[in-house]
């Protein structure tokens, strides 16, 4: 008689085991019908959307991402003073910036601090960024910044290094040559009237080294003994 | 073209005369084939769904030609056949599977009067017929000379025994009720046109309502235990999942059509999708009424009174079954016929992937269990259920 109760009791088991399974996946067929929207975590909707597919179609459909996002590095290079914090602050050394005196003040960032560097390179290589942030953060005229934009593949690896240095080549070298030649010229008309000044330099004295005994390290090597 | 001999009533026999017979089987087989394309892309947005995917999306709107694609592919790909397979067996196995297969759709009524051979051994003829597929998978298990794929020829067919025993029963459990083997007479007996009186669950005169009501499950409220029957063994004789254990993809690679590529691996792909097809259109056919509307008439009237009322005053007295099914003898009727039908059967191709993508695989122990000490036991018990009622009808003691 029991064994015809097992017997019984599995099949019931078993029935009801199918029939909760098949409620559960048509429940979840029921819901896939409906596709979810592609809600940004600023949505207030963005966590009652725990149902249906969950699937981005992305390239045609995107998650919006906060304005706030740290992906590409940007760089206002009206901005940057050329101080190089940024390149050596850099853990994995992707910004490349050359430099050279400038005959002059080259005007003035927006927020004010004088230019007094010509800018010929700033490469930024985005293949080598870690996003960490740090260039952003030690930057004086926060010039550099990161921004919302993501999705920058390329098929070269060198159309990663973004090129934000303030002249194209030849411009580099004529403004070179002329900020040489003016400097040259300035500094001709400056050499007479100026004398070298000896610069007051701290003197260090140094204290004689006593030849110390340490107790420790003969105890050490008593031990050792 | 179709001609299609509609008695005024009485038993009838369809049959269909429809010249070149060549034709008959190339529109199959053109039907066959777009079905197919059509299943795989259902089948993997339903997973898709109850996976919380979304499915191919990619190829056309919504993804629909992601099959079509898809076959173009394989038709192109090279057809591999390993050095060390057995070469007759290897090529001539996908024959075999699809041809068994589409020779169980001759007896199919796909609509009234739309058969391609109404035989009076039909449902026998169709069980024997689509049992050879299990030759084809083993001869493509051992032909392909490949552990996996002889592993699941031999699941094939230790599955095919214990499963073809209860669905067999089931089916003639409806069979002993109805007397015939004929599947157009199986369809006819189940609607407006039967010979006999519908009575529903064996007391109340249907036979003028007609609809769902006079399905034979519900004709004969057993037939739905055996109708359930039928379907898990049909689960196992077309390799569904949970019983898809000759390809198993996770212990098997893909079982016995593991070696095959391209226009070789497309056909036995087309021959599973066929037969999921084959049996859901079978169970219809045996149990869910055939090519008869679903939809009861509210108000009994008999079918020569109606016959001669205009659309208009049939939805007025709600005789929604004889809307939905036509006039008998006319296009109408039979294009009702075939919609039916084939809605039946896709619906139960529906619950098929619905329950491959629900149901973990069994086990071979768990297989054997389910097939011989549960299914078989009842679908017996069923029969003899069936020979007692059909007793009883006999000898009047009952109606």
């Amino acid at each position: 008689m029991s064994k015809i109760r097992t017997y019984i009791g599995e099949i019931a088991n078993a029935v009801k085991m199918v029939i909760k399974g098949l409620g559960l996946s048509g429940k979840h067929l029921r819901k896939g019908l409906k596709p979810n929207e592609p809600l940004g975590i600023e949505s207030d909707r963005y966590f009652d959307q725990n149902q249906g597919p969950i699937t981005i179609q992305y390239p045609a459909v995107r998650i919006p991402v906060p304005d706030t996002g740290r992906y590409r590095l940007h760089m206002e290079t009206e901005d940057c003073i050329g101080c190089d914090k940024c390149a050596r602050v850099c853990p994995v050394d992707c910004i490349t910036i050359e430099t050279f005196r400038a005959d002059g003040d080259l005007g003035k960032t927006s927020d004010g601090t004088i230019k007094r560097l010509h800018l010929p390179v700033f490469d930024i290589d985005m293949g080598k960024c870690m996003y960490c942030g740090l260039c952003t953060t030690v930057c004086p005229t926060e010039c550099l910044i990161m921004t919302k934009v993501y999705d920058f593949s390329e098929f070269d690896r060198d159309n990663l290094v973004y090129h934000f240095g303030a002249y194209s080549p030849e411009q580099e070298d004529k403004i070179r040559e002329e900020t040489l030649v003016a400097l040259a010229k300035k500094k001709a008309d400056k050499t007479p009237k100026q004398k070298p000044k000896k610069r007051a330099r701290p003197v260090m004295k140094r204290k004689p080294v006593k030849p110390i005994e340490s107790t420790e390290e003969k105890k050490e090597g008593d031990d050792d003994a | 073209m179709w001609e299609l001999l509609l008695g005024e009533s009485g038993p009838l026999i369809y049959t269909m005369e429809f010249p070149p017979q060549i034709l008959q089987i190339l529109i199959l087989l053109g039907f066959i084939a777009a079905y197919a394309l059509g299943a795989v892309y259902a089948e993997r947005k339903v997973s898709a769904y109850i996976q919380d995917r979304l499915g191919p999306m990619e190829v056309g709107p919504y993804g629909l030609l992601q099959t079509a694609a898809d076959i173009v592919k394989l038709l192109f790909k090279e057809n591999i056949i390993p050095a060390a397979a057995d070469r007759k067996l290897f090529v001539i196995a996908p024959i075999i599977i699809f041809t068994s297969i589409f020779a169980g759709y001759a007896v199919i009524p796909l609509g009234p009067s739309m058969v391609g051979a109404s035989l009076n051994i039909g449902l026998l003829y169709l069980m024997a017929a689509v049992s050879v597929d299990v030759i084809g998978l083993i001869m493509a298990g051992w032909g392909s000379n490949n552990k996996y794929a002889y592993l699941g020829g031999l699941r094939a067919v230790s599955q095919i025994i214990s499963y073809e025993i209860p669905a067999a029963i089931a089916l003639l459990t409806a069979v002993m009720m109805f007397g015939t083997l004929n599947l157009s007479e199986l369809s006819i007996f189940q609607g407006f046109h039967s010979p006999e009186k519908v009575f529903f669950f064996g007391v109340w005169d249907v036979t003028e309502y007609g609809g769902v009501l006079s399905w034979s499950i519900f004709r004969y409220p057993h037939l739905l235990i055996a109708y359930l029957i039928y379907f898990i063994a049909s689960l196992a004789e077309c390799n569904r999942s949970p019983f898809d254990l000759p390809e198993a993809e996770s212990e098997l690679v893909s079982g016995f059509h593991v070696e095959y590529s391209g226009f070789r691996f497309a056909v036995i792909f087309m021959a599973e999708y066929a037969n999921m097809f084959l049996v859901g259109i079978l169970a219809a056919v045996v149990f869910l009424g055939a090519w008869n509307t679903p939809f009861p008439n509210f108000i009994a009237i008999d079918p020569k009174t109606a016959a001669e009322m205009s659309i208009g005053e049939l939805f007025g007295n709600w005789q929604l079954g004889y809307l939905t099914s036509g006039t008998a003898g006319t296009w109408g009727f039979a294009l009702w016929g075939a919609f039916w039908i084939i809605l039946k059967a896709f619906f139960a191709v529906f619950v098929q992937m619905w329950i491959r993508w629900t149901l973990p695989r069994v086990r071979v122990d768990q297989l054997l269990k389910i097939s011989w000490k549960v299914l078989t036991p009842v679908a017996f018990v069923l029969f003899i259920i069936s020979g007692i009622w059909k007793l009883l009808e006999v000898y009047g003691h009952l109606q």
